[in-house]
This record gives structure tokens, sequence and C-alpha cells, in this order.
């Protein structure tokens, strides 16, 4: 097979059917950033959970701040995939559309699958609100939606006639009418409306009145459905919940997991948390939801820029904390001297790099992995360091707790890569055991008799963690290649050779420790191994489940450890006639992989339009390659 | 020693022996240039030190790089020599995680002004505990002899061979435009002068920024010759106390005025020559005054030196809402995980909210 990357259209283009898999449904709410869109989705998203659905929800919000309303650049959207066990992304192509203006439809109609079901708000659909999306004609009139299944309903008028009766102004309760499509879809899939009922009540305490017309528009939504002929699709009614495991649940975003899988990493040190950040999108919502932990014991330090955060967090991290720095592209650039001097001076540090669309400004908000290059290679001087990805929400704090302890472990900076999808994507969550967490070591009983800063532990090869004020074991850190032992100034040729061996032994020590690469889904030997990383997880799994289960010898394997990549890979790849790396980027795992793996046969797949894979995209790659 | 000072009362100390500048001295040979200025501020850092009184186990030397950046490797406290710039980055997370330690901060005109501007800019506004000494000899000498930010204009060096056309940093107005609240200026070889500085500034919490003009012998000698030279400096610089008249000059024949309608300051005589009233006493707690003395430079008024600039207030960490001790434990760990909204799934994998 040639060495071809597959190239892939956008997946906003794609009009099939979503795959084979049957079973779980996809809803996309869409509307103006003012309607509350973000509110709906949670909103569904917590009902869905409570009647037993597994799911995966992706937001979708503008990247202006304040776009002018009803324009194309200011809708909002969220897309939820609910149904059995077997959800592991948000959804190919969607199966019910809300529209709530003309420009929500314009911009999302794409995602609808044809013969998919579209309501839209009649009453939005009027001159200045079809001007605006760019409209010369009304679309709900002109007949150019007849490939779908239109509802189009007065849900303003609706919603003002259930919510004018609960002393309202007539603005507040217009504003109502996200309440009225979410009632409208709660009774589609036979939904309980009370949990956001007692939301309403809680969050509008203050506002009863307005409690009573947000609550009072989801009933009549609800009603709506029940009344009228309005049949749901036949399949939606068939979605079935699935039988996780038992358990407490609760939603976590790929940011929920890494403020919690940093809280956790520091309850399982014992080690004061440093998260020193400067603001980027999206990696900016962890310092957000760390900072909020002050009085919990979690410091967090809004640094001046980049470079203050990284430096500040080896700074804590050389008084005995835990020392963390997270950021987004541009801001990885402008922390790599800083990694070189935590690789240099041998402290624990944790980087996270929440990936977005570049090169430089790009598209914040959108899903890339293009920086595991930046990641595995980008520091002056040869400066190994552990790389992990996380594969997605829950991942995500299983990942972070692993890089502590890989950083406290070995002395080194470890880079933790996530990504704007990861980040803001939300899946149920299995609240894990914190009693039977492991515990994260941290030695800081170091005899003073002896101490040398560099005498290292021969088996991790760690150096002593030494902090200021520990008594007898003063010493001098620096940037300057130090003396193996004591630490001293040393520009011995023999000595700089052996450091920097040293360096890329610790990495072999990790190899060591790490678990053996395995085959995850499928088949263990075969045609094909799909091979991935980070969030491309869901599709990736998805796509080869189904693949398997035609009976296609297919497997898929995802790397967590990118550096220093796990034991057995070799053998693996061996007992498949190809390896096709399927990545958010040009090729850059795949390339890394040709240079150490020059016997196999890699194939590229790959996507860099600012959006996931899609099931349906990995699903016909792999079917080219298996015919 | 000259105690110039009211507010200079030693800290308390921790109780041991007392220590001596022995104590603080490492076994690495020391590397500067023979007779650069940093040796005499070596000297003084560690006689301050032994002085101050507090364990070398407590204190911390964070260095950039730089000639001056040297200083960690000669004091036989914990340090981190770290990388250009960022030093007072990593000394403020150091402070984060430790509040008790004594930390100083040594970079040069470079380290500090140049590529580490922003970074003394935010510890100085922020008010973080850190002792910040800037030897500034007006050059880059480690790179060898390029102008700096602090250097005269016309000044010719291998990247401004027909003279450097930029208009050098005010370092003590900078730090008084940043926030600073603990502004001070000496110079390496005034024994008598620098170490009641240095002493100053350990013991104020909160950030406090000293101005060293630093003679570099090898590519900028003499730059600060009228303010070092025992001859010439009693004529050339004012030695601010603060409560006292500001009075200067080998025979005490000198004073400053200031003119708050314009903000100016002048030359007055003093004693057989003029009246006394004249002359403006120093109140280091005065902004404004500071100000004016920041700018006072030849050839008309004498160079400041002294405390300028002295006005404590809550430190950065005495300031933050986390309590500095504090570390998430299982309990309150399982508290957040299960915080918000949960549901359980039984055996029959029935859905209930909690
Ligand atoms: S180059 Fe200048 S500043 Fe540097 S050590 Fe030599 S004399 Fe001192």
């Amino acid at each position: 097979m040639l060495d071809q990357p597959i190239a892939l259209e956008s997946s906003d283009s794609g009009h099939s059917e979503s795959g084979p898999s049957q079973g779980p449904a996809v809803v996309r709410f869409a509307g103006d950033s003012g309607d509350g869109i973000q509110t709906l989705g949670s909103e569904f998203t917590k009902s869905s959970a409570l009647s037993g659905h597994g799911f995966m929800t992706f937001p979708d919000f503008p990247a202006e701040i304040r776009a002018p309303a009803g324009t194309t650049f200011g809708v909002s959207a969220f897309q939820i995939q609910i149904g059995g066990d077997r959800v592991k992304t948000h959804g190919d192509t969607v199966d019910v559309l809300v529209a709530l203006n003309p420009a929500a439809l314009k911009t999302n109609l794409a995602a609808l699958r044809p013969g998919g079901l579209l309501i839209a708000d009649r009453d939005a659909f009027a001159k200045r609100g079809l001007e605006k999306a760019g409209y010369a004609a009304n679309p709900l009139e002109d007949g150019s939606l007849d490939g779908y299944r239109l509802e189009a309903i007065e849900i303003s008028r609706l919603t003002r006639e259930a919510a004018l009766p609960q002393g309202v102004t007539k603005k507040e309760a217009e504003t109502a009418r996200n309440f009225w499509a979410l009632g409208l879809v709660y009774w589609m899939f036979s939904q309980d409306r009370a949990p956001t009922a007692a939301w309403l009540t809680s969050k509008f305490a203050k506002r009863p009145e307005i409690a009573a017309a947000n609550t009072a528009a989801l009933d009549a939504g609800h009603t709506y459905g029940d009344v009228t002929d309005m049949a749901p699709p036949p399949r939606l009614r068939a979605v079935t919940p699935s039988s996780p495991r038992p358990g407490t649940y609760r939603t976590l975003t790929g940011i929920d997991g890494m403020v919690l899988g940093l809280a956790a990493a520091s309850a399982l040190s014992g080690l004061r948390l440093h998260y020193c950040s400067y603001p980027i999108t999206p990696a900016s919502a962890i310092l957000h939801g760390l900072a909020k932990l002050g009085g919990e014991g979690v410091a967090t330090f809004q640094a001046e820029d980049e470079i203050a955060a990284a430096t500040a967090a080896i700074g804590a991290s050389f008084a005995g904390g835990l020392g963390v720095t997270g950021t987004s592209g541009p801001g990885m650039a402008l922390k790599a001297e800083a990694l070189g001097l935590a690789t240099a001076a041998e402290l624990p540090l944790i980087v996270i790099d929440v990936q977005r669309a570049g090169p430089s400004t790009g598209m914040p908000t959108k899903v890339e992995q293009a920086d595991l290059n930046l990641a595995l290679h980008g520091r002056h001087g040869e400066a190994p360091l552990p790389v992990f990805a996380a594969a997605g929400p829950g991942d995500s704090f299983d990942t972070v707790i692993e890089a502590a302890r890989t950083a406290v472990t070995y002395m080194t900076p470890v880079i933790v890569l996530s990504d704007a999808y990861t980040a803001n994507a939300a899946e149920p969550w299995r609240l894990p055991d914190v009693a039977t967490l492991a515990g994260i070591a941290v030695d800081r009983d170091i005899d003073a008799d002896g101490f040398h800063p560099f005498r290292r532990d021969p088996e991790s090869l760690a150096r002593p963690w030494a902090v200021p004020g520990m008594t007898g074991l003063a010493h001098r850190l620096g940037g300057i290649e130090r003396s193996s032992g004591s630490g001293h100034i040393s520009y011995d040729p023999d000595n700089h050779q052996e450091m920097t061996d040293l360096r890329a032994a610790k990495l072999d020590r990790i190899r060591a420790a790490l678990p053996p690469a395995k085959v995850s889904t499928g088949t263990d030997a075969g045609r094909v191994l799909a091979l991935g990383w980070g969030s491309t997880q869901g599709a990736l799994k998805t796509a080869v489940e189904d693949l398997a289960a035609e009976g296609h010898a297919v497997g898929h394997l995802h790397l967590r450890h990118l550096s220093p990549l796990p034991r057995g890979l070799a053998e693996i790849f061996a007992l498949y006639d190809e390896v096709v790396v399927a990545e958010l980027n040009s090729g850059q795992l795949r390339t890394h992989l040709q240079g150490l793996f020059p016997q196999v046969s890699f194939r590229g797949l790959t996507k860099v339009t600012g959006q996931p894979f899609t099931v349906a995209e990995i699903d016909a790659a792999l079917r080219e390659d298996l015919s | 020693m000259n105690v110039m000072n009211p507010d200079l009362a030693a800290p308390a100390t921790d109780a041991g022996p007392q220590l001596t500048a022995r104590d603080f001295t490492t076994d690495q040979e020391v590397r500067w240039c023979p007779g650069c200025g940093d040796y005499a501020i070596l000297k003084a850092v560690r006689g301050v030190l032994a002085e101050a009184g507090r364990r070398p186990d407590d204190v911390v030397f964070i260095s950039g790089i730089g000639c001056a950046a040297r200083f960690p490797y000669y004091l036989a406290s914990y340090g981190f020599h770290t990388i250009h710039g960022r030093a007072p980055a990593v000394a403020t997370g150091v402070k984060m995680a430790n509040p008790d330690l004594d930390v100083w901060v040594v970079g040069g005109d470079g380290d500090f002004l140049s590529i580490g501007g922003n970074h003394l800019m935010h510890a100085l506004r922020r008010n973080v505990d850190l002792n910040l000494i800037m030897p500034n000899n007006a050059v880059y000498g480690l790179t060898k002899g390029q102008y700096s930010p602090a250097s005269a204009t016309g000044m010719r060096s291998p990247s401004s061979p027909g003279g450097s056309v930029e208009a050098p940093v005010n370092a003590a107005l900078l730090a008084l435009g940043a926030g600073a609240r603990f502004i001070a200026r000496s110079a390496d070889t005034l024994q008598d002068h620098l170490p009641g500085v240095l002493k100053a500034a350990q013991a104020h919490r909160g950030a406090s920024f000293v101005e060293i003009l630093q003679n570099c012998v090898v590519f900028n000698d003499g730059a600060f010759e009228a303010v070092r030279d025992k001859g010439l400096t009693a004529d050339r610089t004012l030695r601010l106390e603060h409560g006292q008249p500001m009075i200067f000059g080998k025979d005490r024949d000198k004073g400053i005025a200031i003119d708050w309608q314009t903000g100016t300051a002048r030359v007055v005589p003093v004693g057989d020559g003029g009246p006394v009233y004249d002359v403006t006493v120093h109140d280091q707690t005065n902004l404004a005054l500071a100000t004016i003395l920041a700018r006072m430079d030849a050839p008309d008024l004498p160079l400041a030196l002294g405390v300028l600039y002295h006005a404590p207030a809550d430190d950065f960490t005495a300031q933050r809402a986390d309590a500095p001790g504090r570390v998430i434990d299982r309990a309150t760990l399982a508290g957040l995980l299960a915080a918000g909204k949960t549901w359980t799934v039984g055996e029959a994998a029935a859905g209930t909210q909690t």
C-alpha cells in the first residue's frame, strides 16, 4: 500500500446516513448566542443522563464575544448523541435539528441528515431575520427544505401565550422560547421535565415569575407534541437507554477532567497544587475551574505572560509544590525555553496543552492535533521528556494523574496534550472510589550526609527533590550544565555526554514501567490496524467496532503515551498488513513512527479542518483498505 | 555601619549562634573579572545575610542570566540560576509555594530592564515579598559589551558602532511607575552605604527594589565614577535619610529644595552660605518626592542614593485568599468529584437522581 494520506472532505459536507450504527440519536440545538442554547444543551444532557442514556455532547459557540444578534457568526449550537453504551462521539449527522432563527438554520443545516427532522421557529423567519442571515427567500416556504421533515412552528407566539399569564413582560415571555423547544424535544424522547423545572425554580429563586414563565413554556412545548399529530420519527422513540456499570455518575467535560485530575494529583501526593497560567482559549477554563478551589488548598496564579506562567510553576516546584502550567498552541511555543530549564534542572512540572487549530491565532475554538511535533521535539538542545495525550473527558482525569506521578517519580517535566474537542465535549463519568486511588509517593526523606543534588536513584534515575527550607540540603540549581552527582557547574566534555545520556535514559526507565501497548478493539491481527491518539478515540473505536462486527480483520490501538512509546508496538504492528495512523494534522505521528519502525507500512488518515473525525469518514477510509 | 533609617531595626532572627559572612560562602571559586563591581556587592550581601540572621537553609537566591546572575553559586543558601529575565517569575512561584523563605532575586540591567522587564514590573506591582537587587553596569557584560537599556545615549558598542540612539531607562522611576513600595539606590564600592540599603530591603516585607550602580571594568569602565569615587561622591550624590534635611557635599554645604509647584529640585547653599530652612526634609513615604528624587542627576543635581521610597502594604501572599499551608485531602477531593448533578446506576441499571 502506498504511503499516501487519505484526503477527506470537511465533515460538515456529509449528507450520508450515519453509518451502520443504529440506535443512538443525535440532536442539535441552534440559535442566536443570546438564546440560551448552551443552557438548553446542558438541561437536555442532564435529563438524558437521568433517563439512563449514554451520551457525548459538544458545544459549538461563536468565537466573537458579543456578535450582533441574528447574524450567522453569532450562532451558538449544542449537539448531543444519546443512546446505548456505544455512544462515544457527539454524532456524525444530526437526526433532529432545532433552529431558533434563520442564521441558525443557515449555519447548521448541513449537519442534518437527509430526511432528518427540522424544527424551526416560524416567527423568527421574518424579513429582518432572513436578511441578516443572507436569505433572499424564506427557506421555510420556498421548497428548499423538501429533503427534510420540516416542522415550522410558531414557537415565539406559543411561548408568549403560555408565559404571559405568569406575570412577566412580553420580552421576558419571549425569551422563554428555548424552553418551549426543549419541552417539545423532551416529549419526543419521552424524557422527564422535572429536573429542568427544579433547576429553573432554584436558578430564578429571586424572580419566581421568570421561573414560572419558563416552566410554562417548557410544559407548553411538551403538550404541543402530545396534542398535535406530530408523530416523532419512529426510530427516535426506539432509542434505548444504556446499561452502564453500577455506580455514581456525573457529566464530565475534558476541562472538568483536567481540573479534577489536577486536584486529585494534589490529594494523592500531598503536594500543594500551583497552577500558573495566562488566559488563552480554550485552556483558560482550567484556570477558572481551579481558581474556584482556592479555599480547598489549590493555588492559582494568573501570570503576566505564558513564560512567567511556566517559570512560576517551575519556581513552585523548586520550592516543593506541584507546579503546573496550562496553555494552548501559541502559548506552548512561548514555554519552550522554560521546558529546557525544567529538563536541565530536573524538576517536576506538568504542562497542559489544549491544542487548537493553528498556526498563530488560527481558529482558537476549533480542534486540531497539530502541536504533536512541538510537544515531541520543540525544545532547544536535547531535552527529551514524556508526552501523554488524553483521549476524552474521563481519560483527562486519569492522564493528568499519571502525568503528575511520572513528573514526581522521575523528576521531569511532562507534557499532557488535550484539544479543543476533548476540552468542551462532555460524557457521563463514573466517579472513582477516592479511597482506593493509588497515592503518589514523594520522597522527602533525604539524608544531609553525603547529599548531592544530582546523585540519582539507581532505578528511576531521579535526583533527590530537596527543597528550600530543608536543613542541611542547601544547593544551587541552574540551567548551566551540571556535574553528574555534585551538580556543580561543569563544562567537561565527558560529563555533558553522560548527562545527555542520563536524560535520555530516564525516558527508557519510564517506558519500562509503562503498561505494554494493547489493541483495545477489533481483531488482534489482520488487514488493518487503526492507530490513533487523543480525542479521535471515540470515532476510531466506533468505526472499528462496526467493521469488526461485520467480520473485517481490523483492530484499533490508541496511544496515551507518545513519548516514551509503550513497549510491544513493533510486535503488534507485525500482526497487521497495514497501520493506518489517524490524526487531526497532516501526519505528524505517522512520520514519527515511520522513522522509528521503517519496516512497517504506515498510511496516514488526516484531516485539518478544525473539525473532529466523523465515524463515517473513518469507516470509509478503513473500508477502502479492507476491500 | 551607617544606619540611615528609623525603620531599619533588625528583623526577628532565628534562634541560634550568630552567623557570619562565612556561613553564606560556598566553596565555589568566584569568577568575575578582576576589579568587577560585583565582588563588592557580593561581600555586602553576605554581610547583610549574616546580620539578618535567617538560616542559610531558609534563604533562596534566584537569578536569570548575565554576570550578576552568577550570585547564587557564591552564596551558601538555596539557589537557582534560571533563564534570561525570568528570575522574578520563578521567584514568585517559590514565594507562593513557601512564603516563609527569604527570597532574593539578582539581575543586571539586561535581565531586569530588558528581556525580563515585564516580569520585574509585575513582581513589583503584585508586591511579592522579594528582595530584588539590580547591579546596573549599563552594559551587557556576559555577551561582550553591547549597549543595554540603561546605557547612555551615544554609547559606542559592538552593536552600536555609531553610538546608541536610544534613551536610557531610569530604573527607579520605572519601579515607581510599576507600583513598587520599596525603592533604593546605592553603588558597589560604597561599603559605608550599600549594606544599610540592603538590610532595609531585606527587612521590608513586600517587593524591595534596589538599584546598585556597578562598575564593569571591561566594557563600561568608569561609567559611574562620580558616584563611586571617594573624592567625587560627596559632591555628586545625595545620601537620603528619612526625616532629615537633604544636605550633601564634602563640607555639607549644599541642600536640595523642592519646588512643589513645579515638581522640581534645586540646589541651595547651606550653613554659612545660606539659610537651612530652604532645604526639604526627606520623607520616604512621599510618592511625589520619590518621583522627583528618582529623576535627579548630573550635571545640575546630585544623584539620590539610599531609600527613595518606602510605603509598606500587604504583600502578595498575604493578600491572597488561599491558605498557603493547605493541601487538598482525599475527603475534599471526593466532595469535589461528586459536586453538582450526579446520578446513581444500581445493579438493575435504574437511574436515580441525587
Ligand atoms: S564583564 Fe563586566 S560585569 Fe561582567 S564580570 Fe567582567 S567586569 Fe564584571
